[in-house]
C-alpha cells in the first residue's frame, strides 16, 4: 500500500509540472492586455511601458514562466494586478469558501444521487426507475446557472425566504456554521448539487443493475441471505466507484462553479476567476487555476489511494 | 454606587436620545464592480470607483457641486477655498488651502500634505510613490509640470504651458493622509485596510470583493454635507440579474445599472428607477485617415440624419437620451449648433447622392465594435440597429467585433494601426465631463496616436485654434463661450456619428429618501435617509 502511494506520488510530479505550463500559457494566449485593469483607458504609451516593466511583462515568456515557477515553488503566487493584494491570500480565502460550498453540495448530491441510483437500479424498468432516472437526467442536463436564477426568482425575489447573494450577512470573513449563514448557502448548494446528483444517480443505477445480474448475488440469495444482507453486499461492491465519482465531482465543483458562484455572488474561486478573467488579472488567473488544478491532482491521488484501500484488487492491476 | 448608577443611566439615556436623533438608517448599494474599488485615495474601477470610494472617503482640492439634479454640475471649492492663475505668468496657479480641515486620523490637511499627495502620483523616487494610484491619477493631470507649498496654507502649481482646464484636472486628485500612511508602517497595502481621507465618510470595514462599510465623518468641514445615514454599505454585484435579485429580496436598497429588460418588473414591484442626463455619449468615432469615406462632410451628415434615435430609445426601454450633439442638450457647453440631428432618411439619401453614392454605387465600410464594455450600454443590439438604419439610406456597414479590452487597445493605437483592420470608425463611448476628456483629446492635431487618443487622426487648424483659446480662457464665462464654439463645430461639421447619451439608471427601494441624482458621473450620498 505504501509503495503504491509513493509510486502514485511520483506520477503526480510530471502531471503537476505539465499543469503549471498549461495554465501559464493558457492565460497568456487569451486576448487582452493585463494592464488594462489598472490603467485608465487614455493612459499614455509611456505609462503603459513603465507598468509593463514594473509587472515584468516586458520579459520573454520563457523567462516570465521560469520566474513565476520559482516564486510558486517558494509559496509565492505573486500579486494581483487589479487589487495589489497577494494572490495566495485571495485564492486561499476563495478556496475555503468554495470548499465549504462544494463539500455541502457534493454531500447533498451524493446522498440524493445514491438514493435515486439505488432505487432505479433495484427496481429496474418499474415506474420508480423511470421517475428516478428522469430526475437524474434532469440533474445532468439542466444548465445550473439557469436553475440558480429560477431558484432566486422563486425563493428570494418572490417568496423572500432565502437571501439571493453573498456568503453571509457580513461577508464570508466571519463565516460560522449557524442558521443565519446556512440560509445563505441553501440556494447555491442546492443548485450546485444537481450535477453530482445526476451523475452519481446514473452511475449507481448502472452499477446496481450490473451487480444484481452477477452470479454471486444469486448465490447469496440461494444461501438464504435476506434482502437486507444482499443489499449490503451490493452497496459494498458499488461503493468504490461511487466514491471515485464523488471525489471527481467535488473537484469539478471546486473549479467549475464559475457561473453559479457569479449568479449567487458567492465569494469563492469561481467568482474570483470570473473577476480575474474580465480584468485580465494574469497573476490571479494563473494562481487560481494552478491551485485548483493541483487540488484536482491531489484529489485524484486521494481517491486512488482510498479506492485501493477499499478494493485491494486495484493495487494489483 | 448609586451616583455611579445614576451617571451611567443618564449617559445611556443621552446616548440613546442622540442615536434616535441621528438614526437615519443604513443604505446598502449593489455596485456593478466585481471588487471594492481601490481604497487608498486614487481609485480604480473608472467612474464607479471614484463615485463610491473617491468622493466619499476623500476630497480633492476642487470638488464637483453635486447638489442639483436640474443643471449640469460645476466645480466647487473643496480642500482649496480659492484658486487663481498668476496675472503675469499664466502657467503659475496658487491654491488657498482650507483652514482647519482634518483627516479622519486627526492630522491636519495642509499645503505640504497636498504636495505629498502629488508626489505620491508623480514623483517616482518619493517614499510614498504608489504605482497603483499613479496609474490611475497621473494621466488625469497632464498639465502639471511642478508644484510646491509656499506656506502651510498656499499651494503653487506650475503647468507645462498656459492651461485654463487645470481646475478640472485637479478635481480628479484625491488627498490621502500622510500621517496615517506613516502610522501604518508606510505601506499602501496597510493603508488600504484603514484608509484616512478628509471626506464625509469614514471607511470602517473593508472585506475585499465582498463588502465595504462607511460611517459618517461627523467632523466633516462642510457641515451641510455631513451624512444623515448611520451607515453606507457597498456590495460588489457584477452580475446584472444578481443585482436585481438582491434588490427585490431586500438584501440591498439600491442597485446601479439595472438591465433594461428588468426595468418594467422593478417598477411594477414598487421600486423607483431614477435616471438623469450626465456627461456621457455613445458614438462612432470616425477615421479621417486618407481614403476614409467619412472625410466627406456630406457622408458624415447623411449618416447622422439616418439614425432613428427615437426607435432606439424604444429598444432600450426608454433608458437613453437621443443625441442632439456630442454633449447632451442643456449642458453649459452645448451652444447653438445649426445642424440638427433629426431622423431624415430622405435628406440623408440626397446628401449621399451629392457625394456620389447611390443604389448603383453603395458606400461600404468597416466599423469596429465590442460585444460589451464599461459604458458601452448594449453595444450589439444598438450597433445592429444603427447598421440597419444606415443600410436603409445606402451605407453598408460590416462589423469587426472584438473583445472590449482589445477595442481599448485598438482605440489607443489609432485608425492607422494594423490592429484597426482597415476599419473607418470605432464604436466608443466617452466620459465627457471636462474640457480635455470631453472635447480636446479626441480632435487635437498633436494628440493623434501615439501621443494621445485622437483615434481618427482628425486635424483642423481652426479647431486647434479653438482648443488653444479654451486653454487660455482663464475667465470661466469666457471659457464656456469658447467651449460652446468648439461643440458647435463638433456638431455642425458632424465630426462623429452622434447617437445617444446614457441616463445612468439606478433602481432604488421606496425606503431610500432624499437622493438628488446630479448630472455627473459622481454622486453625493450625504442627503440620503432611509424611511422605516
Amino acid at each position: 500500500m505504501l509503495s503504491f502511494t509513493l509510486k502514485r506520488l511520483v506520477y503526480v510530479t510530471p502531471v503537476a509540472l505539465g499543469v503549471s505550463i498549461v495554465c501559464f500559457l493558457l492565460v497568456h494566449l487569451a486576448p487582452g492586455d493585463p494592464l488594462s485593469a489598472i490603467l485608465p483607458v487614455d493612459a499614455t504609451q509611456q505609462m503603459i511601458d513603465e507598468m509593463r516593466a514594473i509587472y515584468g511583462f516586458d520579459k520573454p515568456l520563457p523567462v516570465q514562466y521560469a520566474l513565476w515557477l520559482w516564486r510558486v515553488l517558494h509559496g509565492d503566487l505573486g500579486t494581483s494586478i487589479a487589487t495589489g493584494r497577494p494572490v495566495a491570500d485571495e485564492v486561499g480565502r476563495a478556496v475555503v469558501n468554495s470548499l465549504i460550498l462544494a463539500v455541502v453540495a457534493t454531500l447533498i448530491g451524493f446522498t440524493l444521487g445514491t438514493f435515486f441510483g439505488f432505487v432505479a437500479g433495484y427496481f429496474r424498468n418499474s415506474i420508480l426507475d423511470r421517475v428516478a432516472s428522469a430526475v437524474s437526467v434532469f440533474g445532468v442536463s439542466v444548465p445550473h446557472y439557469w436553475l440558480g436564477m429560477v431558484m432566486v426568482i422563486v425563493f428570494s425575489a418572490t417568496l423572500g425566504w432565502l437571501p439571493p447573494t453573498g456568503a453571509g450577512p457580513d461577508g464570508s470573513g466571519n463565516w460560522r456554521p449557524d442558521l443565519e449563514h446556512l440560509r445563505y448557502m441553501v440556494l447555491p448548494a442546492l443548485t450546485l448539487s444537481v450535477i453530482p446528483m445526476g451523475v452519481i444517480a446514473r452511475t449507481v443505477r448502472a452499477l446496481v443493475g450490473d451487480i444484481l445480474s452477477q452470479d454471486f448475488v444469486g448465490a447469496l440469495r440461494a444461501k438464504g441471505l435476506s434482502d437486507a444482507g444482499v443489499f449490503r453486499h451490493v452497496v459494498k461492491n458499488a461503493a468504490p466507484t461511487a466514491l471515485a465519482i464523488m471525489g471527481l465531482q467535488l473537484g469539478y465543483l471546486l473549479g467549475g462553479s464559475i457561473l453559479v458562484e457569479t449568479v449567487f455572488a458567492w465569494p469563492g474561486t469561481g467568482f474570483l476567476l470570473n473577476a480575474a478573467i474580465f480584468q485580465r488579472d494574469l497573476p490571479l488567473l494563473q494562481g487560481s487555476i494552478l491551485v485548483l488544478a493541483m487540488f484536482f491532482v491531489a484529489l485524484n491521488l486521494v481517491v486512488d489511494v482510498v479506492q485501493t484501500a477499499l478494493d485491494p484488487r486495484i493495487e494489483r492491476t | 454606587m448609586t451616583r455611579l448608577s445614576l451617571r451611567l443611566g443618564l449617559a445611556a439615556c443621552l446616548s440613546l436620545a442622540a442615536s434616535v436623533a441621528s438614526a437615519q438608517g443604513t443604505l446598502r448599494i449593489g455596485m456593478t464592480a466585481s471588487d471594492i474599488p481601490l481604497t487608498t485615495g486614487q481609485t480604480d474601477n473608472g467612474g464607479e470607483g471614484q463615485r463610491f470610494l473617491g468622493y466619499t472617503v476623500y476630497d480633492a482640492l476642487i470638488n464637483w457641486d453635486l447638489s442639483s439634479a436640474t443643471k449640469p454640475s460645476e466645480l466647487s471649492p473643496g480642500l482649496a477655498t480659492s484658486w487663481a492663475v498668476d496675472a503675469s505668468d499664466k502657467t503659475k496657479w496658487t491654491f488657498k488651502i482650507r483652514d482647519g480641515v482634518k483627516f479622519h486620523d486627526g492630522s491636519d490637511f495642509t499645503a505640504e500634505a497636498a504636495v505629498w499627495n502629488l508626489d505620491k502620483l508623480l514623483k517616482n523616487g518619493s517614499p510614498q510613490y504608489d504605482p497603483r494610484q499613479s496609474a490611475q491619477g497621473r494621466s488625469r493631470i497632464p498639465a502639471v509640470a511642478s508644484y510646491r507649498a509656499l506656506d502651510r496654507a498656499t499651494l503653487e502649481i506650475t503647468t507645462k504651458s498656459p492651461d485654463a482646464t487645470l481646475p478640472y484636472q485637479i478635481a480628479w486628485i484625491m488627498m490621502s493622509s500622510p500621517a496615517q500612511w506613516e502610522k501604518v508602517g508606510k505601506s499602501w497595502d496597510a493603508f488600504a485596510k484603514t484608509p484616512s481621507g478628509t471626506g464625509p465618510w469614514k471607511l470602517t470595514l473593508f472585506a475585499p470583493r465582498e463588502r465595504a462599510e462607511m460611517v459618517p465623518n461627523a467632523a466633516y468641514w462642510d457641515k451641510a454635507r455631513v451624512p444623515k445615514l448611520d451607515k453606507l454599505v457597498l456590495v460588489p454585484l457584477p452580475e446584472a440579474n444578481a443585482r436585481v435579485a438582491a434588490l427585490r429580496s431586500g438584501q440591498v436598497d439600491w442597485i446601479e445599472a439595472p438591465a433594461p429588460d428588468a426595468v418594467a418588473s422593478l417598477k411594477g414591484a414598487g421600486f423607483s428607477i431614477v435616471t438623469n442626463v450626465y456627461p456621457h455619449n455613445w458614438t462612432w468615432h470616425l477615421s479621417r485617415v486618407e481614403g476614409s469615406p467619412w472625410n466627406d462632410v456630406r457622408v458624415r451628415k447623411a449618416a447622422n440624419l439616418a439614425i432613428d434615435r427615437e426607435g432606439m430609445k424604444e429598444l432600450l426601454s426608454g433608458l437613453m437620451i437621443p443625441a442632439e450633439g456630442f454633449f447632451p442638450t442643456g449642458h453649459q457647453w452645448f451652444g447653438h449648433p445649426t445642424f440638427k440631428l433629426a431622423y431624415d432618411p430622405a435628406a440623408a439619401k440626397k446628401l449621399l447622392a451629392e457625394a456620389g453614392y447611390g443604389p448603383n454605387k453603395p458606400l461600404t465600410t468597416k466599423v469596429l465594435i465590442s460585444a460589451s464594455g464599461s459604458g458601452q450600454m448594449q453595444p450589439l443590439p444598438m450597433n445592429e440597429f444603427v447598421q440597419q438604419n444606415l443600410a436603409d439610406v445606402g451605407i453598408r456597414i460590416e462589423f469587426e467585433v472584438v473583445e472590449w479590452n482589445t477595442l481599448i487597445n485598438i482605440w489607443r493605437a489609432g485608425a492607422k494601426d494594423p490592429s484597426a483592420r482597415g476599419a473607418t470608425a470605432i464604436n466608443f463611448t466617452y466620459f465627457i465631463q471636462d474640457p480635455f476628456t470631453g472635447l480636446i483629446r479626441h480632435l487635437q492635431c498633436n494628440l493623434a496616436p501615439p501621443n494621445g487618443t485622437n483615434w481618427g487622426y482628425y486635424c483642423d487648424p481652426a479647431m486647434d485654434k479653438l482648443f488653444d483659446e479654451a486653454r487660455n480662457a482663464f475667465d470661466p464665462s469666457e471659457q464656456t463661450k469658447v467651449l460652446q464654439k468648439i461643440h458647435e463645430k463638433y456638431v455642425d461639421d458632424a465630426l462623429f456619428l452622434m447617437v445617444t447619451h446614457d441616463v445612468n439608471p439606478r433602481a432604488l427601494s421606496p425606503k431610500v429618501k432624499g437622493f438628488v441624482q446630479a448630472q455627473n458621473w459622481f454622486q453625493d450620498f450625504s442627503p440620503i435617509t432611509m424611511a422605516k
